[in-house]
């Protein structure tokens, strides 16, 4: 590999160490709002090519190519019937061990603008909305003092934009329950097709793309694709802001080239903390399954991690060293997901509090081997995709099939007096 | 007490601009939890009439999220993050120093009505874990300690 490159962090180089946001007047002198500039002299059409040849995939969690979800979008009076088409912004995030959408929007805002104002453009998009959890007051702060400046000084053209501050639940953040949320409803995800772009909010065409997604917009603009595909070290474009935490020394977020490693990320972080030996790490949040030692030097992208078994998911590293109980990690997961099931399918509502209970009586010590042979048929039965209406359950089930896999000694340990290493502790 | 004569303004003013007064219910109750605190069944009516909703709907609206409050909370949130990167770096310990502080548990508030404790999903500072976010503007707080939070508390969140 050739060395990082630290000049091109077109990301977050902009962002103050306090992450205190830009004036308008402060961004522009940064350069900002020149790529939405370029980007309204091109085509749509222009624009989508552009994103497609910078091999831009979206950081939601899927890595779905961008330009090919922007391609399902309607040209104006395509679809039938009339009125607007919608731009989403999915700031939800409440993933597990996912912390990089807050910085964009809190100390970037202007930046996550310029990304909507373009795939607006490109998506033939008329009004935008940008959904904030609540836990994120600071971000919904500084898009709201954005849009105004750039409404105020005239930089939003036609296009109608507000946010739209969510109020806690995790299931809102999957895209058919995030529009059944705009549409006041209580989020339960939607059936899938019709895909949102041919029916989505209000049954208009919409398109949801993930914050970190809309923030590398401008860049592929004002680089140009190749050059944006050129940052990363594999086909996957760009940058990648990744994060790391849990057992490292210095948990931080980190920008750095598509397909970094989880090595370079570690050392990055000062290391593995507790006993500085790793046990295993997330790649990318709590619904993604654990990898080991031997996948340190794994590009870190979606294809790669997809082909190691786990998914790349958030690109949000959770790291456990040997002295870290991974059943513990695991059932701390599951009572997340187990309290967010919107309840709409059996396996989901009934299966994750099951999973949830064994889990939490494995590190009591009251667990049977039964009970730990109906967790295995749990993780068996729930874990394969399509078995539930949405992926949250199988985003449940990815922690725990993988640490039964991974660690299947460890979950026996844990039948005779609970959890060792609380034990040691 | 009913809804000031702003408020009920600004939430009708609120049916109008977002898509029909079902898609405004939310904000609806976002501002009246942001005036008083929490949501209760006479402010919960009063919405469903202004904005011409029928009260079980906004109440099964209400109800689904978890950062709507259907009870009183005390002056100051306190959202103590309770995803497995702050658990791994001593989130529990955290949660135990200060629900001894506090004298109550998750969901409860103070006898004095300062404070009122909840756990919540991962809160996004993962890199100040283990992390809460505090007070009406969420601010972020971290890397929380036992020891520091006593001083958490008296430094006024
Ligand atoms: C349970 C669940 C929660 C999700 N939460 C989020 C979220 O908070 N933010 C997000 O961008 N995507 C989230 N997603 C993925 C979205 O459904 C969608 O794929 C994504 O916003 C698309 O963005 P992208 O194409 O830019 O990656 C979630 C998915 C599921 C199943
Ligand atoms: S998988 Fe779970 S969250 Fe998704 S629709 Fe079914 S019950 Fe709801």
């Amino acid at each position: 590999m050739t060395d990082f490159k630290p000049n091109t962090l077109p990301l977050t180089g902009r962002a103050r160490a306090d992450r205190r946001p830009h004036s308008l007047a402060e961004w522009q002198a940064l350069g900002g709002y020149s790529a939405v500039e370029a980007a309204l002299k091109l085509s749509p059409a222009e624009v989508v090519a552009q994103v497609a040849a910078a091999r831009l995939n979206g950081r939601g969690g899927a890595g779905f190519p961008a330009a090919q979800k922007w391609r399902f979008m309607p040209e104006p009076g395509q679809s039938p019937g009339t009125g607007p088409s919608y731009l989403i912004v999915n700031g939800d995030e409440m993933e597990p061990g996912a912390f990089k959408d807050r910085l964009l929007l809190e100390a970037l805002p202007h930046q996550v603008l310029e990304g909507a104002i373009i795939a607006a453009h490109a998506t033939h998009a008329t009004e935008a909305i940008v959904l904030i959890r609540d836990a994120y007051r600071p971000g919904i702060a500084a898009m709201e003092q954005a849009i105004q400046e750039a409404r105020a000084a005239g930089l939003l053209g036609a296009l109608s934009i507000r946010v739209h501050p969510s109020a806690g639940r995790y299931i809102v953040g999957e895209e058919t329950a995030l529009i059944e949320a705009l549409e006041g409803n209580r989020a339960m995800p939607r059936k899938r097709p019709p895909f949102p772009a041919a029916s989505g909010l209000w049954g208009r065409p919409t398109t949801v793309n993930n914050v970190e997604t809309i923030s590398l917009v401008p860049h592929v603009i004002s680089m140009g694709p190749e050059a944006f595909s050129g940052l990363s070290w594999t086909d996957e474009g760009g940058t990648k802001l990744y994060g790391v935490s849990g057992r490292v020394k210095r948990p931080q977020l980190i920008e750095a080239p598509m397909g970094t490693t989880a090595r370079e990320l570690i050392e990055r972080c000062g290391g593995v903390s507790g006993n500085g030996r790793l046990l295993t790490f997330q790649p990318g949040g709590g619904a993604t399954g654990f990898l080991g030692p031997e996948h340190l030097d794994l590009p870190l992208d979606f294809g790669h991690v997809a082909r190691a078994g786990s998914m790349f998911g958030t690109g949000t590293l959770i790291v456990l060293d040997e002295t870290a109980c991974p059943i513990g990690a695991v059932a701390r997961h599951m009572r997340f997901y187990a309290r967010e099931s919107c309840g709409w399918c059996t396996p989901c509502r009934e299966g994750l509090p099951w999973a949830s209970r064994i889990l939490d009586a494995l590190e009591a010590g009251t667990a049977s081997a039964a009970d730990l042979d109906a967790l295995r048929m749990i993780a068996a039965e729930a874990g394969p995709r399509g078995r539930a209406f949405c992926d949250l359950m199988g985003g449940a089930m990815a922690p725990l099939a993988s640490a039964l896999a991974r660690f299947g000694d460890r979950f026996e340990a844990h039948l005779t007096g609970g959890c060792p290493q609380r034990r040691l502790a | 007490m009913s809804l000031s004569p702003d408020l009920l303004a600004r939430i009708r003013d609120a049916s109008a601009h977002h898509g029909g007064p079902r898609a405004a219910m939310l904000e609806a109750l976002r501002m009246i939890q942001q005036e008083h605190g929490w949501v209760s069944d006479a402010h919960l009516a009063e919405a469903a009439q202004t904005l011409g909703v029928g009260l079980a709907e906004i109440e099964s609206l209400a109800t689904f999220y978890s950062l709507i409050f259907r009870q009183p909370v005390g002056e100051t949130v306190i959202l103590l993050c309770d995803g497995v990167s702050c658990w791994l770096n001593g989130a529990e310990e955290v949660r135990d120093a200060l629900m001894a502080r506090l004298g109550i548990g998750f969901g409860q508030t103070t006898a004095d009505g300062k404070y009122t404790l909840i756990n919540i999903a991962c809160v996004g500072g993962c890199d100040r874990a283990p992390a809460a976010v505090v007070g009406r503007d969420r601010r972020l707080v971290g890397p929380l300690s036992p020891e520091g939070v006593a001083e958490l508390l008296e430094g006024g969140l």
